[in-house]
């Protein structure tokens, strides 16, 4: 077990490296010239002499491996450099911003967990009924249903007609502000646990140990609990993980529409003003997040499935 | 209704701009009202579906065409060009496909031109893993042995003898791609970094719009309906196609 834990967590670092290189490349070929965004050159107006200096003191001056060489000494340090427009160290800025998005990511989770989970067995159990149908149109409608308008119909019906909830912003943290947003960004999510709990869930129905469970007398309850959830919550389980990648990229959208103080909007500000540091720093984390939710995934997966090989 | 915007828009999506009868909720002369310029709803709605959909389908369409080639090469080649493959597909599907568009969008700037970019290299990974699995599971199967033994090329043996034959949920991925195409154009659009105003697009429409949510409500209602109708039926149709040409579920799923 801690063989596979420890093998699982050293394919992350080829991933991590690979990543950080291609938004490098990426975003630093970003054409518009960074030092001519840094405050005080709009200040002190365009003079050519001052932008080769403002280009030294960021570093702009240098081949661009060596640039990322240093980035990722940097990096490796916790030191994602200084914000072009800000002069505030991206680490600070960002980890403030970090617990909110985490926060509105796991209340999404939670209620699409709590919710899609339940829908999908009980639908797969009740086939055919009008419960099932009835929460399949409501599933392939909530994967289909652009996640911004969503938000922008709550919070028309139970923020401005009916002011049950604020309209938006982060308040002092309460449950009453985080209601809406997080709704709004778990309902695709739930959606797809949704759908994914039935197929898992009626594809088990058919195999014989289910048939094996009921003939020798077991309970309903015993079957449903121990032989069919346990099973389909190993299949659900991985597409929750994988699907997770898509909730904290929906984040930047449900941020910004409910102004809610995020990596999502700090990174979608952070690109119109070009502050690449900032934009930079924020895409690695959301996909650091990511990757760390689908490794505690796969050594969840250990756990639960004694048939997973700690190769 | 794409095509024949022109005839179908009762007026101009730009140009007919009535300021004396701006925000106006839905009315027989405008059916779905105006919006805050005093430009009927309905024609910029109708106009709205070029944009969308020729981002999805020119998006997904060099998406299909990346992962496709990648993938056949992957399964056929094999070893070292398989494992570089696959590392990259990796990759792509550990970045959030909305934050990728984004940082493409904010290298390339707004733009349609730069959306098909954005969107059609960046989501190739679901076809390349579905075609290399499905060439991988192909290749020893009696028909492709047997045009090997009558000594057709390897190329010629991966384009008219396999990819026909695994084409089926190669084409499932693409129409579930398509419809997230739209997602994330509208996604893209509503933070302002897509199409820019005054081109009628969905999520452009939306992103005014919610600045006048109080005053007008009906403006948010139509473009965010058209999105959701159309990827609520291009998401059916992969379904559709998927229990049809899956034997595996078909006798389940209904």
């Amino acid at each position: 077990m801690l063989r596979f834990a420890l093998r699982r967590i050293l394919q992350f670092i080829p991933t991590i490296l690979a990543i950080t290189l291609i938004l490098f490349i990426l975003l630093n070929i970003l054409p518009g010239d960074a030092a001519l965004m840094s405050g005080d050159a709009q200040d002190k107006g365009v003079d050519p002499r001052f932008i080769e200096e403002m280009k030294k003191r960021w570093g702009l001056d240098q081949p661009i491996h060596i640039r990322y060489l240093t980035y990722l000494k940097n990096l490796a340090a916790g030191d994602m450099g200084l914000s072009y427009l800000r002069r505030e160290k991206v680490s600070g800025l960002i980890a403030s911003r970090l617990w909110p998005t985490l926060r509105l990511a796991f209340a999404a989770m939670l209620i699409a967990v709590s919710i899609g989970i339940p829908l999908g067995f009980y639908s797969a159990l009740r086939q055919g009924t009008w419960l099932d149908a009835f929460s399949m149109v409501g599933a392939v409608s909530g994967v289909s249903i652009p996640q911004f308008w969503l938000g922008l119909l709550l919070m028309f019906f139970l923020a401005v007609k009916l002011p049950f909830f604020p309209v938006s912003g982060y308040g002092d943290g309460d449950l009453k502000h985080i209601l809406l947003p997080a709704f709004t960004l778990g309902v695709g999510y739930m959606a797809l646990l949704a759908r994914t709990t039935r197929a898992a869930v009626v594809e088990i129905l058919t195999t014989d140990y289910i048939r094996t469970a009921r003939a020798k007398g077991l309970s309903d309850f015993l079957v449903n609990r121990k032989h069919i959830l346990r099973n389909a919550l190993i299949l659900v389980l991985t597409t929750a993980g994988l699907q997770f990648g898509s909730l904290m990229g929906s984040t930047v959208v449900v941020e910004k529409l409910f102004s809610w103080p995020g990596l999502g909007s700090l990174m979608v500000d952070s690109i119109f003003q070009r502050d690449i540091p900032v934009t930079q720093g924020c895409v690695l984390l959301i996909i650091l997040v990511f990757l760390l939710v689908n490794l505690a995934v796969d050594l969840l997966y250990a756990i639960i499935d004694p048939r997973v090989e700690y190769r | 209704m794409a095509v024949f915007a022109p005839w179908l828009s009762p007026y101009h999506p730009i140009d007919h701009a009535d300021l004396m009868h701006s925000e106006e909720p839905p009315s027989r002369a405008y059916l779905f009202g105006t919006d805050n310029q005093g430009r009927d709803i309905l024609s910029r709605v109708i106009y709205g579906s070029r944009i969308s959909l020729s981002v999805g389908l020119v998006s997904q369409g060099l998406n299909s065409l990346i992962g496709i080639l990648l993938g056949l090469t992957a399964g056929f080649i094999g070893r070292r060009w398989d494992d570089l493959v696959m590392g990259l597909t990796n990759i792509m599907l550990s970045i959030p496909s909305l934050v990728f568009a984004l940082a493409i969008m904010a290298v390339l700037g707004p733009g349609l031109i730069n959306i098909f970019l954005a969107l059609g290299l960046t989501n190739w990974a679901y076809s390349c893993r579905i075609t290399r699995s499905q060439v991988l599971f192909t290749r020893s199967l009696d028909y492709v042995v047997a045009a090997r033994a009558l000594g057709y090329g390897e190329a010629r043996i991966m384009f008219t003898q396999v990819l026909p034959n695994i084409i089926g949920p190669i084409l499932v991925v693409a129409t579930l791609g398509v419809a997230g195409a739209i997602l994330i154009e509208a996604a893209l659009s509503f933070l302002g970094l897509g199409t820019q105003p005054p081109t009628p697009s969905w999520g452009g429409m939306l992103s005014t719009a919610r600045e006048q949510l109080f005053t007008a409500p009906w403006i948010s209602i139509f473009p965010g309906l058209a999105i959701f109708i159309t990827v609520l039926g291009l998401n059916l149709l992969g379904d559709g196609l998927r229990d049809i040409l899956d034997p595996h579920t078909t006798r389940q799923r209904r």
